[in-house]
């Protein structure tokens, strides 16, 4: 069965149904990490004494990142870009790079983790390590998730681009709005638990 | 449309500038050992800016449709109707203030 209104706006919504599926789940995951933001700010406010974070976690290695997660909005936006431009190269070339930003943000916290591991600090040593641990994973796992689908938009799922160009774009700019809202989460988890 | 395009990119790498120089000037303000308060408000403002503008330009939130802002605004809502609620149920003892038993004085 076909899905409909992929390309053609649906009149009743004025959208897209993979538009509006997207922002429905993105919202549904707002929710999922407000409810970690609230615990963070419940537990920290309702603490007698909380750890020097910035003398527990790396804020050189964190701003690094947030410098690698914002280029990987920027270089996704210019693949969907260089498909309203009608260029599939530059769609490569913007999409692999979009994946390279991912893996190396995805190396850099494994060298975070492996550090905090090192020196015995665990999830359960703290409610700070608890909640970083929690609240990073997280935020791991949809980078990973983001990137599975970026990688089948640049393997096998380019084939619609012949049969469908339409649609395709479409689904890049989909992809790009989770994508995007991946970028967004980490633009909160930076300051709440590297610089407060 | 290729102009169009030329000029929409042009736009994403002005944001990117912009979201470069907001990440900057938070790592430098956490430097400045501000009062927790201020540290608070001040980094909290920059990331909602940061947020803003990704979610504006990149995930074309400017412009789009009611059907999309509205779910996104009550999202909103709930969020903010959460963080409150938990914070004042627990508000008795928060930011390490440990309040008296009203009734102390009457019990003795």
């Amino acid at each position: 069965m076909q899905i409909p209104y992929t390309t053609e706006v649906r009149p009743d919504t004025g959208l897209t149904n993979p538009k509006l599926g997207v922002w429905l789940f993105l919202a549904s995951e707002v929710m999922l990490f407000g409810s970690l933001f609230s615990s963070y700010a419940l537990l920290r406010t309702g603490a007698p004494s909380w750890p020097d974070q910035a003398s527990i976690v790396s804020v050189p290695l964190a701003t690094f990142n947030t410098i690698v997660l914002i280029a990987s909005s920027v270089t996704m936006v210019m693949a969907w870009a260089s498909l309203k431009g009608h260029s599939l190269p530059k769609f490569r070339l913007y999409m692999g790079l979009t994946l390279l930003c991912g893996a190396i943000f995805l190396v850099v916290k494994t060298i975070e983790y492996s550090d905090k591991f090192s020196h015995h600090l665990y999830p359960a040593t703290n409610n700070f390590l608890g909640l970083y641990f929690t609240m990073t994973g997280l935020h791991a796992i949809h980078v990973i998730a983001g990137m599975i689908v970026n990688a089948y938009f640049l393997g096998p799922g380019t084939k619609m681009w012949t049969t469908d160009p339409e649609r395709f774009t479409n689904r890049i700019e989909v992809a790009g709005i989770y994508w995007h809202f991946v970028d967004v989460v980490w633009i909160f988890l930076f300051p709440v638990l590297y610089l407060l | 449309m290729t102009h169009d395009v030329a000029k929409q990119v042009r736009g994403y790498l002005m944001v990117f500038g912009t979201l470069l120089v907001l990440t900057l000037v938070t790592v430098g303000v956490s430097y400045l050992d501000l009062p927790e308060f201020e540290t608070v408000i001040v980094a909290l403002i920059i990331a909602t800016t940061k947020a803003t503008l990704v979610a504006m330009f990149f995930m074309h939130l400017k412009g789009e449709r009611p059907m999309v802002t509205w779910p996104l605004a009550l999202t909103a809502f709930l969020f903010v109707a959460l963080l409150g609620s938990l914070l004042v149920s627990e508000s008795d003892h928060l930011f390490g203030a440990r309040f008296q038993d009203s009734f102390q004085s009457i019990k003795d």
